[in-house]
């Protein structure tokens, strides 16, 4: 039997359904940035060390270098781009502004939807419930000081 | 274009001025968090074109081989591969880049790719581009190079040793570059001191800041023109057009440097110019785009780490009161496989000679060599901070052997304030500071007068409690010239850099940096001192995103390096829009009927001061310049459009004395670390650490603060664990972040932060460029390392790096290092 090297995929990404022939081998990271041009994910190491490229799938924050395309079919994925709504950042987001909680912004969709995974939930985190959910993240900027205030703050509902 | 460029007489200086209400020295929101936080931003890897293929390099699996033979005839047979690029053709296309050294380094032949052998695990050999990455990658692993594997030198201190391998057989020796640095008088300090301390060796560990953005480029090339745009994450593209287009064979203006986003630097994008090289000649052999985007894998193993440098045979002659007479040190500096931005390394020390110290006699035998390991590059605290780590070293060793208070011993032989400005023994100028309060400061946040009873309760948990003090300087606006005390023939010189301010048609105000920020946020700080000067708001301000070379705001110098945003990158913003502002007063002036004088700009508007009635909106003085300019004056030269190159004041060095001033401004910092030690396993805990920042006046707190802590994480990372170690054979052993593991959220200690602001006497603002202060955090944690285990036999920290095990190493065996250091009494 000839191997299978590519295979259709239907995945749901930000509400919207995706329908694409992918290689087999194809990581989903890869997928979203290069195939859905969705290039808010980013790929910040090859070993799922660094936490950039997480995505939330079916619900779990995941780091979608870690994953093939492949397995991803018929699953709901949200990125950064599905965060804001209406033009209306995410309380999240307007919190990273608000205390400075990125510099070059590279870490920053990852970490998004890791905090984003921990307030689904959890919704009154400790400072060490916060550090760890955010752990599979690597930030160089900031020595997360002001990523962990961020998420505080919209625990504490203190949102501009 | 108007375009005026000046070199003030005098250093600027501070004028007594009007205290107004301005965004100068407030936290505005950034500009460019809104894109970021959306994902939004433009990083290289975002970046595509219609055909473009994937490079992937084939890289040296040994540390030091020849290589025999290249062939890609399997890798081409592969259906989407494009094409290759081997370093035959790289001989024959290019020039080796330049080297700023004298003999011997200066024989040393660098290319894109290696020529002939390979000098470090990882080297580039060949590339393949393909249609898809994944594709690229298979293609390289077909590419078949027959190697034939040479001795391997990762021994810096070895490198001169007759048996040692030679890495650039045509420079004949591994040493790129040595000289004497002699300055006061050592011999006198020595008859003069009372004790003499001695140590035999220190060593600063290789490390990197490894940002969280891998390097990269999208290459394309235009046949008509010969011109390549480079859309790539070079973080000082002025001087990475001057290596790269002389080896190209071309004029500077045939390389396009274009960046946006770019995911973190730290010094490590200042040398990518031989991977861009081989992607220009791929581009324009294959005749299509070619991204380039290194793994994770790569940057550790190839791209470039921090200096490390050894220190033997240590003299530090004191009097009995604890006041230093000055140091004696043999420097070795190993800069890897090729020098590239070296030696500059050798030099750019001195801006630090003595530390944040009175002392005046300094002599330092300086040698950089080769080995077989990657090439380094001017990584976050670039050479200073090595420097600075042997100079806290040595004032806490001799605190700890002569029973001294290192909090006095630090006070005793600080600058002090009523100096500044100080200069040093080697003619650097230190502007500003008060060392002594950040002091203080540090000590207060860590609440140093209740140590002694943590001390007791720790010591009842089976802990070691320790306190450690880290000052350190963060000199920034380099002057080039130092580069002539290491290669007299070298023609660099001062600094530049260049802004753009224009109004346009319907009243924009745009602004174009020759910086090239990583996420220091300059779009913001440009716009803050815009509004000031225009009299409008930063929202009413587009700076432009990234850099283009092509737009004009560009110098040989431009980049975002070497603490200097606010010196340079300000100084040139404020240029410009002063220059626009009286250019739209001239004009208001004109279409009013009054004299420039009477015109004030406030509100968005030119307005009369005696008749605010009488104004133009921004709006009408950009459409009428731009586009409704008929019966305007003749002699009115005004074009709205105002470029400014900002130099800062310096003059060369006196080369034979190796001295001059090397720096604009010193930014300073002090930390206060306490940790916490298990005597059983050498696990220990930082359980309070302050920091404290005096970088002149600040023009955005909460961006200086940012830059704090995220310096002190990269201390602490680098203290703790991060290092790049390489076994006999040269293979690394943490090529990833599995094994090099940087601080993550859990790692790192509560920080407490503080500042003081002393504003500098030379600079716009009073303001200094800062970020790169955080090697503090690398002295603090040794010298609280070393007191915690006083009470265990007095081991002495020599190693920048002590993760866990090497701790363990010093409470088993505290005679192992404490046998380095002896007191000689007079």
């Amino acid at each position: 039997m000839e191997a299978v090297r590519s295979k259709t995929v239907s995945v749901e990404v930000n509400g919207e359904l995706y329908e694409r022939e992918v290689d087999a081998r194809r990581l989903l990271v890869h997928f979203i940035r290069d195939d859905l041009e969705l290039t808010g994910t980013h790929v910040g190491c090859d070993t799922g060390n660094c936490g950039a490229c997480t995505v939330l799938y079916d619900g779990q924050a995941v780091k979608s270098c870690m994953l093939l395309a492949v397995q991803a079919d018929g699953t709901k994925i949200e990125t950064v781009e599905g965060l804001a709504q209406d033009g209306q950042l995410h309380p999240l987001q307007q919190a990273f502004s608000d205390h400075h909680a990125l510099q070059c912004g590279y870490c920053t969709p990852g970490m998004l939807l890791s905090a984003k995974h921990l307030l689904d939930n959890n919704h009154e985190p400790t400072e060490t419930e916060i550090r760890r959910a955010i752990q599979g993240n690597i930030c160089r900027c900031t020595g997360y000081v002001n990523i962990v205030e961020a998420i505080a703050a919209v625990a504490r509902g203190e949102v501009s | 274009m108007s375009e005026t460029t000046v070199t003030p007489e005098q250093p600027i200086t501070v004028e007594e001025r009007e205290v107004k209400p301005g965004f100068v020295g407030t936290n505005v929101p950034r500009k460019e968090d809104e894109r970021l936080v959306q994902g939004q931003g433009v990083f290289t890897d975002d970046v595509r074109r219609h055909g473009m293929g994937y490079v992937h390099f084939v890289r040296s699996p040994y540390a030091h081989a020849r290589i025999v033979g290249i062939d890609v005839s399997k890798a081409l047979e592969l259906e989407g591969v494009y094409g290759t690029l081997t370093g035959d053709e790289v001989a024959i296309q290019t020039d080796p880049f330049f080297e700023l050294s004298t003999p011997p380094g200066s024989e040393i032949k660098d290319y894109a790719l290696a020529v002939g052998k390979a000098r470090w695990m990882g080297e580039p050999v060949a590339a393949v581009v393909a249609a898809t990455r994944e594709l690229a990658r298979d293609a390289a692993e077909l590419v078949e190079v027959e190697y034939e594997p040479l001795p391997v030198l990762v021994d810096a201190e070895r490198a001169q040793e007759t048996d040692a391998p030679v890495l650039h057989e045509e420079a004949g020796s591994n040493v790129v570059w040595s000289g004497e640095f002699d300055w006061g008088d050592f011999d006198a300090a020595l008859a003069e001191a009372d004790r003499v301390i001695r140590i035999e060796r220190l060593h600063f560990h290789r490390f990197s800041s490894t940002p969280l953005e891998c390097s990269g480029c999208l290459v394309e090339y235009e046949r008509a023109t010969g011109q390549w745009t480079i859309f790539g994450n070079h973080q000082m593209p002025g001087v990475g057009a001057i290596w790269m287009a002389p080896a190209l064979r071309v004029g500077l203006d045939k390389l396009r440097f274009v960046s946006h986003d770019i995911g973190g630097a730290f010094g490590n994008k200042i040398t990518l110019h031989p991977y861009f090289v081989a992607c220009c000649l791929l581009a324009r052999k294959l005749r299509r785009p070619v991204q380039w985007t290194e793994w994770r894998t790569d940057q550790h193993m190839a791209n470039t780490h921090g200096n490390e440098r050894t220190f033997l045979d240590v003299e530090v002659p004191v009097r009995s009161d604890g006041t230093m007479l000055g140091f004696k040190v043999s420097a070795i500096d190993d800069c890897g496989a090729f020098p590239r931005y070296e030696p500059l390394g050798c030099i750019i020390w001195a801006q630090v000679t003595p530390g944040c110290y009175r002392w005046r006699n300094v002599r330092v035998d300086f040698t950089q060599v080769c080995t077989n390991k990657s090439p380094v590059a001017p990584n976050r605290g670039y050479s200073r901070m090595q420097h600075l780590w042997l100079t806290e070293r040595l004032v806490d060793i001799v605190a700890h052997e002569l029973e001294l208070d290192p909090v006095e011993v630090r006070k005793r032989n600080y600058v002090r304030s009523d100096e500044m400005p100080y200069e040093t023994p080697n003619g650097c100028v230190y502007d500003s500071g008060d060392y002594a309060l950040c002091l203080d400061k540090a000590l207060e946040l860590i609440d140093y007068g209740s140590i002694a009873q943590r001390r007791e309760e720790a010591s009842a948990r089976g802990k070691l409690l320790g306190v450690g003090i880290g000052s350190t300087l963060d000199s920034g606006t380099n002057n080039f010239g130092q580069s002539m005390i290491v290669n007299p023939e070298l023609q660099f010189s001062g600094n530049n850099e260049v802004a753009t301010v224009k109004l346009d048609i319907f009243g924009e105000i745009v602004v174009t940096l020759g910086t090239v920020p990583q996420g220091q946020g300059h779009e913001t700080t440009a716009s803050q001192v815009v509004a000031d000067i225009l009299g409008c708001t930063p929202d009413d301000v587009h700076v432009r995103p990234g850099h283009d070379s092509y737009w004009n705001s560009h110098a040989g110098f431009s980049g975002t390096y070497a603490s200097q945003f606010a010196v340079t990158g300000i100084g040139a913003v404020k240029g410009a829009t002063e220059r626009l502002a009286g250019e739209m007063r001239q004009l208001a002036a004109a279409v009013l009927g009054c004299s420039p004088d009477d015109v004030e700009l406030a509100e968005g508007q030119a307005r009369m001061r005696e008749n605010p009635e009488a104004a133009l909106p921004f709006m009408a003085l950009g459409a009428i310049i731009n586009a409704n300019n008929a019966g305007l004056p003749p002699d009115l030269d005004v074009t709205l459009n105002c470029r400014y190159v900002y130099r800062p004041p310096f003059e060369k060095p006196d080369v034979e004395r190796k001295y001059g001033n090397l720096t604009l401004t010193y930014a300073s910092q002090v930390h206060a670390c306490v940790v916490e030690i298990d005597r059983e396993t050498g696990v220990y805990e930082i359980v309070d650490y302050g920091a404290v920042d005096d970088c002149g006046n600040r023009i955005h707190p909460q961006i200086v603060e940012g830059q704090v802590h995220g310096a002190t994480a990269h201390a602490l990372g680098a203290a703790t664990h991060e290092q790049f170690p390489y076994d006999e054979d040269g293979t690394l052993l943490t090529a990833n972040f599995y094994d090099y593991h940087v601080p993550h959220a859990l790692d790192m200690p509560p920080l407490k932060t503080d500042y003081v602001e002393t504003p500098s006497p030379f600079t716009n603002y009073g303001a200094k460029g800062m970020g790169e202060g955080g090697g503090a955090g690398i002295h603090a944690l040794c010298a609280a390392i070393q007191d915690a285990l006083r009470p265990l036999g007095g081991p002495i920290v020599t190693e920048s790096c002590n993760p866990p095990n090497h701790v363990w190493e010093l409470i088993r065996d505290p005679e192992a290092t404490r046998a380095g250091v002896t007191v000689e009494s007079r």
